[in-house]
């Protein structure tokens, strides 16, 4: 994989910020696109816009060509058995919400519970959360162990004969810890449970079977993986989607209406009410075709190249706090940590002077927050156009804070 | 932009003085504010002796900039009576806002003036406001 070359395709990276290189850290965030996909959207109102399913004239086919193909592009992608199993949405939180709102509601009753992890993202939280309030139904919260991992007891005890769904995390977007997913749908298994997995720091970073995993839900969005903003997919058993009523009602989602009856489109279609954003699935498209070029396991060995590296040398910075497992198995490009005299919001304007690019605050995930006893953190992360430099300099400006900020510390 | 434009000596200097960043025992009132955005969660206390301030405080965790305006607020407040201590707080908004420009009128902040440059960096002004805006819930 040569990261000199990948970066040339990535306009963005040749910015500078304060007329220093931008060094951009704050890919679970978000991803920068490369010329493959920037033209893609360009070329798609070049040449082929069109409002897709509808029209008789060309350039709806052409649209519509667009369209479903994106859906088969994705299905391949993930491990999907049918087109019919890919939803696409707006972006991850939306998916959740659709599977909250029109398959968990109408399953979960008082005496129910649902379970997710206290690590989730409020966007993995909320939705189901929500649901379980209305309902009335427990809520349990798979925790962590001194290592930063939800162990195999956690799991048997806080999914139980009364849980009806699991809402969890593929890959924490604070910790970048890999979670036991398997042994968690394994489990959900045994007690009649449906599971939605969180894909949105996963799906980016390594190969994802969804037949394989045998999971009931699971989603992701465009633009953690080098596409565009705007979308994300849902994919969920065929059998189950074909349960859910419909999130949106509108156009393009019915077969045919009268007066006294409506007659619902069925997966996929059912589900996608009103003009998609064709534009974007070209563009996910498009990122994909990249990140196939590249691979997924060559994509996978980077990240963790520069995951070692990253905690070796900022291990070496005195005061530092790390957070997140100990072992690099079950650990993604993301990392968590403070100087424990510089607040991370000082931290993180300081880079920015330099032109670096990381988080810091609360990463929408109260609960972890409070449950590691934290109020924020800083934190990095890398994709597939990220240095062994880009690390080396993240460390030097993190000197940099120290000699400014510090409280005694040099 | 430069490091210095923002962590300017005086900031970097009040927001290490722990001078007024302490608990208040028998506080006659203290106020939370809470920025999730970027994680400053200040508590300022009041205690009052009749109408005027007599003593004043703040805790909790927050960056350079919130700390240096905190520790300047309390400072300033220091023997005024709540509506002054009001009055000061619109005058430091004002001036963040880059509403007040008046020479005269900013006088009237102190040391807090030298955060003035904030008004040109809106990822701060959150930070610089939070413990003024305490100020009046109080």
């Amino acid at each position: 994989m040569n990261v000199e070359n990948i970066r040339k395709d990535f306009p963005i990276l040749s910015k500078e910020i304060n007329n220093r290189p931008l060094i951009y850290l704050d890919n679970a965030a978000t991803t920068h696109k490369p010329l493959q996909v920037i033209n893609a959207i360009s070329d798609y109102y070049k040449e082929y816009n069109a409002n897709p399913h509808r029209g008789a004239h060309a350039l709806s086919y052409a649209s519509t060509e667009i369209y479903e193909q994106g859906r088969q592009k994705v299905k391949a992608f993930i491990g999907a058995e049918g087109t019919d199993e890919i939803i696409f949405t707006h972006n991850t939180t939306e998916a959740i919400n659709m599977v909250a709102k029109s398959f968990l509601e109408s399953l979960l009753r008082s005496k129910d519970a649902i379970t997710v992890a206290i690590s989730d993202h409020h966007s993995c939280l909320i939705p189901p959360i929500e649901i379980a309030k209305k309902v009335g139904a427990d809520i349990d919260y798979l925790e962590l162990d001194e290592d930063c991992l939800i162990s195999d007891d956690e799991i048997s005890k806080k999914i139980h004969k009364g849980t009806r769904m699991v809402f969890v995390g593929h890959v924490s977007n604070v910790l970048g810890t890999i979670n036991p997913i398997e042994k968690i749908i394994q489990r959900a298994r045994d007690v009649n449970a449906y599971v939605l997995i969180d894909g949105a720091q996963a799906a980016p970073h390594e190969q994802v079977d969804v037949a394989k995993l045998d999971v009931d839900f699971y989603c992701f969005s465009g633009h953690k993986m080098l596409g565009p903003m705007g979308i994300g997919v849902l994919y969920g058993k065929k059998v189950l989607l074909e349960q859910m009523m419909p999130y949106n009602y509108g156009g393009n989602m019915v077969n045919f209406i009268t007066k006294d009856h409506v007659d619902y489109k069925r997966s996929p279609h059912g589900l996608e009410a009103g003009t998609q954003n064709v534009e974007a699935v070209y563009g996910l498209s498009a990122a994909i075709d990249y990140l196939n070029a590249i691979g997924m396991k060559k994509i996978k060995d980077h990240q963790s190249q520069l995951l070692e590296y990253a905690l070796k040398q900022l291990s070496s910075i005195a005061e530092i706090e790390l957070y997140g497992p100990n072992d690099l198995d079950y650990r993604t490009g993301i990392i968590s940590f403070n100087l424990r005299d510089i607040h991370p919001h000082d931290i993180a304007s300081i880079l920015d002077i330099d032109g670096i690019a990381i988080r810091s605050g609360y990463h929408c995930a109260q609960p972890l927050m409070n449950y590691l006893n934290l109020s924020s953190t800083c934190r990095a992360s890398f994709y597939i156009y990220n240095t062994l430099k880009d690390i080396d300099l993240l460390v030097e400006g993190l000197f940099k804070a120290r000699r400014y900020l510090s409280y005694g510390h040099q | 932009m430069d490091i210095n434009d923002i962590y300017t000596e005086i900031i970097i200097e009040k927001s290490m003085d722990k001078k007024n960043q302490r608990e208040l025992s028998h506080a006659d009132v203290s106020k939370r504010a809470y920025n999730a955005s970027c994680g400053d969660d200040i508590t300022i206390h009041l205690k009052y002796d009749g109408s005027i301030i007599k003593n004043a405080s703040f805790t909790g965790t927050g960056c350079a900039i919130s700390r240096a305006s905190a520790s300047m607020m309390i400072d300033l407040i220091k023997g005024k009576t709540k509506d002054e201590a009001i009055a000061l707080s619109e005058t430091f908004i004002g001036m963040i806002k880059s509403e007040i420009t008046d020479a005269e009128e900013l006088k009237l902040l102190d040391d807090a003036i030298y955060l003035k440059n904030i008004a040109k960096m809106p990822a701060r002004v959150k930070c610089a406001v939070l413990c003024w805006h305490a100020l009046q819930e109080c």
